[in-house]
Order: structure tokens, then sequence, then C-alpha cells
């Protein structure tokens, strides 16, 4: 038997460190070649992390939420034949000594499954300190208090509760028969006081604490890095599509079952890639420390996609040397990827221009956060059938709004006006989509 | 004419109106309080404190007539002692004047000025006073009122001459040979019993079933034996109808449960048949505050439906109690000083101080099996208490009775009744206030040797498990 040390692998070109997002294994685990250790994130993409060798876990790296450096310490394992390290477990190993004697202690193998989950659960992210709490210090709840039945509470806190303008009938209480004490009192006004079940609808005044991490966390500081860096401007036009709609429909219609139909996105990617031609400065990206603004040739276009972690933008690269099917066909890969987390890194940057739409869910006008460092995103809002006015009467039209955010450092409103125009054109008459650039 | 105007106006200087002033006063508010009579209400004049004395002196004189001619305890009167009521009720006004004065000394203390005179209101902020010293119009921010309540009187039998109330019957210059009361509530049968004591017969006419209606059968059957023991006759379900005059003295007609008329000769009638609130005579009626019966309707801060009018004590109702009156006032006094207080009480605790006493906080077993809770009860009788037998008292029949929720043991009923049980009543309603469950009152040390191990005993037999039963 030896020692095996499995260090946090290099996942990427220029990663340094990666938070872990989940554990998939526990001390105590048994795992195979290729079993999944954990899930990291890295500055753009998820990634999993298989196990190189068989073995037994004895010592499992940080717990979730926290970032680690490439090469540190992850996993340590238990082989047959020799490890790779001879050092033994490290100083922090309590957690290997305390399930160990578990697993020698059952036979039976179901029972030692429940107490190795047992194991994993304790180390679970942002789940293992909430549920420790719960048990310290948030009240159980007991039997419901018949209704107008008065609380079981001394006169002093009574009084407390009177001046805090608390009604103790919301008041768990800890005590003996339900009595409320004063320190159930404080643990009400601290927010953990769970409501005794009464009838009705009750005051909820649980706080749940959820820790942020992970894509979430990522996002987060994106977002926040961005909306104080750049000062965005948010132009709002209206697209009349019933001519593209009549056109997707046809061309859907002589599409057979089984080949993939079109969506309007790859037509929003035909128009903005030729608008490009037109307005090279909207697919630029801005290096605002070194004050350079880089020009592209290449249309990568950015599709923001919502994934079941969090928001995701996959980029279609080179849209320029794409027909509307190919368009179309790239969109279907690289949503599925995203959705199913299976998107390699590389495909999730690089883009210099990026298209956000929440689909027939679109609403009416939407206020789009620049994918730094670029300069501009299109968003795209909901088509609906509205009245129009033309020749005389009101006929019904297909009417979508493009809601579309410029970085102001780069772009005036003005340029912004005249770019979302152009698209709105081609948008408007289709047949300029498929017309050959001058 | 003086005019006044200040923050509260309290009316009324009983426990519960002085009570009021004297917070108000502590808080800081410019406080006017307004009485006619004396100072203390019906409570310390004509109520509690006078009988309690008369009481005290009764029972000294029975217990002095007890060892007359016959050795008890090893004591033993060769002649018997004498009785001069007059001077037992100067000894008792003593006692009152010096309560009088304490009241005068800490409103005076807490900065209220005393206006003496009858105040009548011509709107809900505003009242004339007309005193000796002339006439005082006050106007005030907040109006508490606590008016009190007066003796109620049967339209067919009128009060006055031999047919007297409580309030006479605190002030009789010798001891009625014959005494006829009518009504066997508390104040009834505290005054028929000291007289029986100090000698008088005593014969209670009831319309009821039986005694102290309020209280259980289980509680009242002591002091029936009491009266039994003693030859005091209670007629219930009668119904007194006229008193006439013969020879000089009163003789009382009523109608048995029957119809059946029959009449008592007696030197004094006395009428006990409750109190109503002093809703008359003072302009309630320009107020406009609505009632809810005989009484002033308020929410639980004592709020009237006239913005800034309050009213506590007996004028709210039942249960007429001083220590109710003073809990209210207290609180009225608050809430105008700013602070946020209600009346919660979990159990406003009664005491009779019959012949045993009987104490009576929370609910009974009927009670709670009324209001459908299940119960379990507690019971210890004083006969097993050592300092009972030790003080000659463990023989009236009395105990102590707990009764608790059968589910979480919380005590939700603590009843005693039997000699000197008054002094457990604070106790009792301490452990409700609490929300004391059987457990901790069993698991509270109590002091031996005193009555007080009887509660403890009673909460040890709710759990099953009393030590000296």
């Amino acid at each position: 038997m030896g020692n095996y040390l499995i260090k946090m692998p290099d996942v990427g070109e220029g990663i340094a460190e990666v938070e872990i997002v989940e554990w998939s294994v526990a001390v105590g685990d048994s795992i195979e070649e290729d079993d999944l250790l954990c899930v990291v994130m890295t500055d753009k993409a998820a990634v999993e992390i298989p196990s190189p060798v068989d073995g037994q876990v004895t010592w499992i790296g940080p717990e979730a939420g926290i970032t680690m450096a490439v090469g540190a310490d992850l996993v340590r394992l238990q082989v047959e034949g020799q490890g790779n390290t001879s050092a033994d477990i490290p100083p922090d190993k309590s957690m290997g000594e305390s399930t160990e004697p578990v697993q020698m202690s059952t036979g039976d193998p179901e029972q030692s499954g429940a107490e190795a989950e047992a194991a994993k659960a304790t180390h679970q992210p942002g789940e293992s300190a909430p549920v420790a709490q719960s048990v310290g210090s948030a009240p159980a709840r007991g039997i419901p208090r018949p209704e107008g039945e008065r609380p079981i509470a001394s006169p002093a806190v009574r009084q407390r509760a009177r001046d805090a303008g608390i009604d103790l009938r919301y008041v768990h209480g800890r005590g003996p028969a339900h009595r409320i004490s004063h320190s159930d009192l404080d643990a009400f006004i601290a927010g953990s006081g769970a409501a005794a079940k009464l009838t009705g609808q009750l005051a909820d005044t649980s706080v749940k604490e959820i820790k942020v991490i992970g894509l979430r966390r990522k996002i987060a500081a994106i977002m926040q890095d961005t909306m104080q860096r750049i000062p965005h401007y948010t132009y709002v036009e209206e697209v009349d599509v019933t001519e593209l709609e009549g056109l997707r429909t046809r061309m859907n219609n002589q599409r057979r079952d089984d080949q993939p139909k079109l969506t309007v996105l790859p037509f929003f990617i035909k128009a903005v890639v030729k608008a490009l031609r037109t307005f090279p400065e909207m697919g630029s990206r801005y290096d605002d420390e070194q004050e350079i603004l880089y020009q592209y040739g290449a249309a990568h276009v950015g599709i923001a996609t919502q994934t079941p972690s969090g928001l995701l933008v996959p980029v279609i690269r080179h849209a320029e040397t794409l027909d509307i099917w190919e368009c179309a066909a790239q969109l279907k890969r690289l949503a599925e990827a995203a959705r199913a987390g299976t998107i390699g890194r590389e495909e999730l940057s690089g883009s210099n221009i990026t298209i956000t739409s929440l689909g027939p869910l679109g609403g009416i006008a939407t206020t789009p956060v620049i994918n730094s460092p670029e300069v501009a995103i299109i968003g795209v809002n909901k088509i609906a059938k509205r009245p129009l006015w033309k020749d005389g009467g009101f006929v019904p039209r297909d009417i979508m709004h493009l809601s579309s955010s410029f970085d102001h450092r780069i772009i005036d409103g003005w340029e912004a006006t005249q770019f979302i125009h152009g698209i709105k054109d081609m948008l408007e008459s289709p047949a300029l989509l498929f017309m050959e650039d001058q | 004419m003086e005019s006044l105007s200040c923050k509260a106006l309290v009316v009324g200087g009983g426990p519960g109106g002085y009570v009021a002033a004297i917070r108000a006063g502590q808080l800081g508010l410019d406080t006017v309080i307004v009485e006619a009579d004396r100072l203390g209400g019906t409570c310390l004049n004509r109520g509690c404190i006078p009988s309690k004395a008369l009481i005290q002196g009764a029972s000294t004189y029975e217990a002095m007539v007890s060892h007359v001619g016959k050795e008890h305890m090893g004591i033993a009167l060769s002649s018997a002692p004498t009785l001069e009521l007059a001077s037992m009720v100067s000894w008792k006004n003593n006692v009152v004047d010096k309560l009088n004065q304490g009241v005068a000394g800490l409103l005076k203390k807490a900065g209220v000025r005393v206006v003496t005179g009858w105040a009548t209101f011509s709107d809900a902020k505003s009242c004339l006073v007309k005193g000796e010293q002339g006439e005082v119009s006050i106007s005030a921010e907040h109006v508490i009122l606590a008016n009190g309540s007066c003796v109620s009187a049967l339209p067919n039998i009128p009060l006055g001459g031999d047919v007297i109330s409580s309030t006479e019957a605190l002030d009789l210059d010798r001891v009625p040979d014959e005494l006829a009361i009518i009504g066997a509530g508390y104040i009834g049968l505290e005054l028929g019993i000291a007289y029986r004591k100090m000698g008088a017969k005593v014969t209670f006419i009831e319309g009821l079933e039986r005694i102290l209606p309020l209280y259980d059968r289980e509680m009242t059957r002591p002091i029936e034996n009491w009266l039994n023991k003693h030859e005091v006759e209670v007629i219930c379900q009668a119904r007194a109808a006229r008193v006439e005059t013969a020879n000089g003295k009163p003789v009382l007609y009523y109608q048995d449960n029957q119809g059946q008329e029959h009449n008592i000769a007696a030197d004094k009638v006395l009428v006990t048949v409750g109190r109503r609130p002093n809703t008359q005579g003072w302009g309630l009626e320009n107020m406009c505050i609505d009632m809810q019966g005989a009484s002033i309707k308020v929410d639980k801060q004592c709020r009237t439906s006239m913005k800034n009018v309050w009213a506590i004590g007996d004028l709210v109702g039942e249960p007429m109690l001083a220590h109710k009156a003073s809990a209210q006032g207290e609180m009225v006094a608050e809430i105008i000083a700013g602070e946020r207080r209600e009346f919660d009480a979990r159990a406003i605790p009664a005491v009779c101080f019959t012949e045993p006493e009987i104490v009576g906080v929370g609910l009974s077993p009927t009670e709670a099996k009324q209001q459908g809770i299940e119960t379990v009860v507690g019971k210890f009788p004083f006969a097993a208490i050592g300092k009972a037998l030790a003080m000659n008292a463990g023989t009236d029949g009395g105990f102590v009775r707990l009764t608790a929720r059968a589910d979480n043991h919380l005590v939700i009923g603590m009843h005693a009744v039997g000699t000197h049980v008054a002094e457990l009543s604070n106790q009792f309603a301490l452990a409700l206030e609490l929300g004391a469950r059987l457990e901790d009152i069993a698991g509270t040390i109590h002091v031996h040797p005193t009555l007080g191990e009887a509660t403890m005993e009673a909460a040890l037999a709710g759990l099953g498990k009393a030590i000296h039963a």
C-alpha cells in the first residue's frame, strides 16, 4: 500500500488558480481511475478534474467555494503498490481518522455506503455551516400553539416584546411548554426566529445563507466591474420583422422534419456581421488600462446563454465566414454544450460583440450589460403582433425591439443610432442580408 | 373661579386613580387628581382595609373566647373578654387614617396636585370641581376616569336605618344580636363571618344555589363547614322580598325556592348584593363615551371610545378588585408618558377573607374543561402540613389545588382554601405569569415549615409523586 498525492492539474493556458465548485468524492470513498474528483471554476468555465489512478480517498483539499492554486495538493489516495509520495496524511487528518473507524466497524456495505454519504454531506459546499448552525441556534418547530392561545412568557419578556413592537405569537419559545425566554426573543430580533405555526398566512422570517460561489461569483464580479468601469448608453429601436418572419417561415417550410429549423437569431447574427463592415468600431475591444482600442476584422459573436449554473457567453468564431444555416448549426451546438457544461474554455472567450436574447420572454426593452471589454451588446426583445398605421389604416405587423448598450467612452450616441439603423434596415428588408457587400 | 389645565387629570382617588396619578407624576406629567371624599377610595376607606381590620379584631376576640372557661393549648381565661365595637372601629379608623395620610404624602412626593371636590364633566376633557374651597375648572389633555363603584341596592329593600350596606357595617357601634345578610358573596361572607365571630347570630339569604358561586364547590365546602359548625344559617335559592319594621326592629321577608314566604327578625339587615360602576352624577353623558353594559367600554390599554380619555378599575367592570385597578392605573400613566403598555395579565388573583380564606388564580379544572383544555389536577391537604397543624389551622378541610395542562404541564390555575392562605396568592400569580410548569413548582425548594409547602406537594401530586400523601 502506498500514498498517492494528486495535485491540482493545469487546466488551461495562463490559469494560475481555480475555485473548487463541488466535490464528487469524500474521505473514505473508493475510486477508480477517471472517476470525477471535483469540479473547479476557472475564470470562464467549469472544469472537471478526474482521478489519474485507483485508490481510496484519505484526504481532500479545501471545501467548495475556496480558491486554490494550480499545483496545490488536491486529493490524497491510498493506492495498491507504491504510491507517488512517502509523506503521510497532511496535518489536518481529523477527517480521515473520524471516518476510518466507521468504515472498519460496519460490515454491512449498505450501511457503510450511508456512512460515506454522511461523511460526504459534511463536505458539501455551503451546506455544512448552515446545517450546523441550525442545530445549534435555530429553534426547532414544536407543537403549534393553538389558535387564540396566549404565548407563554414572563411579564418582563412580554414587555420587552411590546417595546420592540414584536407580537409574541410569532416567536417560537424553546423553553419547557414552549415558554419564550429572553434569549428566544433575542434570537427572533436577530432574525433567526422561526414563526410558530398558527393558521393562515404567516410572516416567514427565515433567512437562508447562500454562499455565492463558482460561476455565480464570477458573474457577480464581472458585472460589478463592468458596471463600475463602463458608462453604458442604451438605445431602444423598434423593428418591423413581418417580412423577415415571412422569409423565415418559408425557409423552414422547405426543410425536412429531421433538419434543424431557423430561429430569428441567425438572421440577427448575419445583420450584425454585415453592419460591422460599415461600423467596425462596434466590434472592437477596449483595453482601458492601456487606452488602446483593438479593432478586429473578424466577427466573433458572443451569444449570451442561460445555463442551469448561470449565464455563459459561448462564441461563434468568424461569423463572417458562415452562412445562415451554418450560423444556426453553430448556435445550436454551442447552446447545447454550454447547457450541458461540456463547453470548452476556448469557446467561452474571444468575442468582440455580443448578442443577448431572452427569446419569447424578451420583454419590451432591456438594458443589456456590455460583455467587457467589448464596446457594444445587441439585445433582442420579443416579437409581438402590433397594429401599425399604414396606408390609411391599421395593419397587424410583427414588431420587435432592439435594446442595445454601448460603451460611451468609445461610441457616441449618434454612431450607435446609425449602427442600429443599419441592422434595422436589413431586418426590415431581409433581402439586404443576402446581398454581396460592395 | 380658579381654572387649571394639566397634562393628565385623574378622577377618583382610589387604588386605581391614586396609583395612576403617582406614576404619572413620577414620569414627569403635569398631573391633577380630583377626589370628593378621602384619598384611598372604597378600598382604603370602606372596603379592603377596614374590613381586614375588623376581621382581625373579630378573630382575636373569637380566639380569646375559645379559651374562656376551658383550657386550649394550655391557655384558659377565667372570665369572658369584653368587646367594645366602637373602640374596635376607632382602632380600625386609625389604621385607615394612617394609610390615608400615606397616600396624600405619596401624591405630594410625586408632584401631583390634589383637588378636593366633586368633578362634573361638561365635555370629555373639561370638568368643574365643586368643593368646600369653591369651584375649580379643570381642562386636561388626558383624562383618566377612576370613579370606582358603589354598592348595589335592591329596589324593594332601600338602604337606610337598620337596613345597611357594607359601608355602615364597618362603622357599627355595637355588635347586632341578630344580623340578616342578603347575598352570600365574598363581601357578605367576610362581614357576616366577622360578626359571627363577634357573637352575632347571622343568617344569609342567597339567591343562587350556594355561597361564593364564582368558586367551585370543592373550594367553598370548607367555608360551608365553618358556617355550619358556627350555626350560621345559609338559605339558598331564596329571594329577599321586603323589610318591615316590627317592635322597632327590621323584619326581612323572603321567599324560599318553593315560593313560600318566610321572615327573619333581626337587629340589622345587611345588603351585600354586589357593586356597580359609578356612572351617574358626574357628567359621563357629556363625554361621548361608549358603554358596555353598566360599565365603560375600554380596550386592553384602557382607552375609551373618546380619544385620550381612559377608564380604569371598577368603572370598567369585573373583576372589581383594587389590584386590578392599580395595575391598570399604572399602565395608563405609562402609556400617556409614551411607553408601550397593554393589560395582558395572565391572571388577576382574587382572595376572599372568609373563614377559612380562599385564593383563586387562573382557571379551575371545570373552567379549563369548558375551554376544552385537558388537565391534570394536583391537590394537597393542609391536614398533612406540619405548619398548618402547629398553627391550629389544619382541620378546616383546607388544601392547595393546582390545575395544569395535561400535554405540557403548564400550570393554568392555582387555588387554595385554608387559614391564612391569602398570603399564598402572590406566589400563585407569579407562577402563572412566569409560565411555570408543575415541574418548576415541584422543583422549587419550599421552606419548611410553612403553609406554602402544600403548593409544592400539590405540584408533586399533579405529577403523581407527592411525598407526604
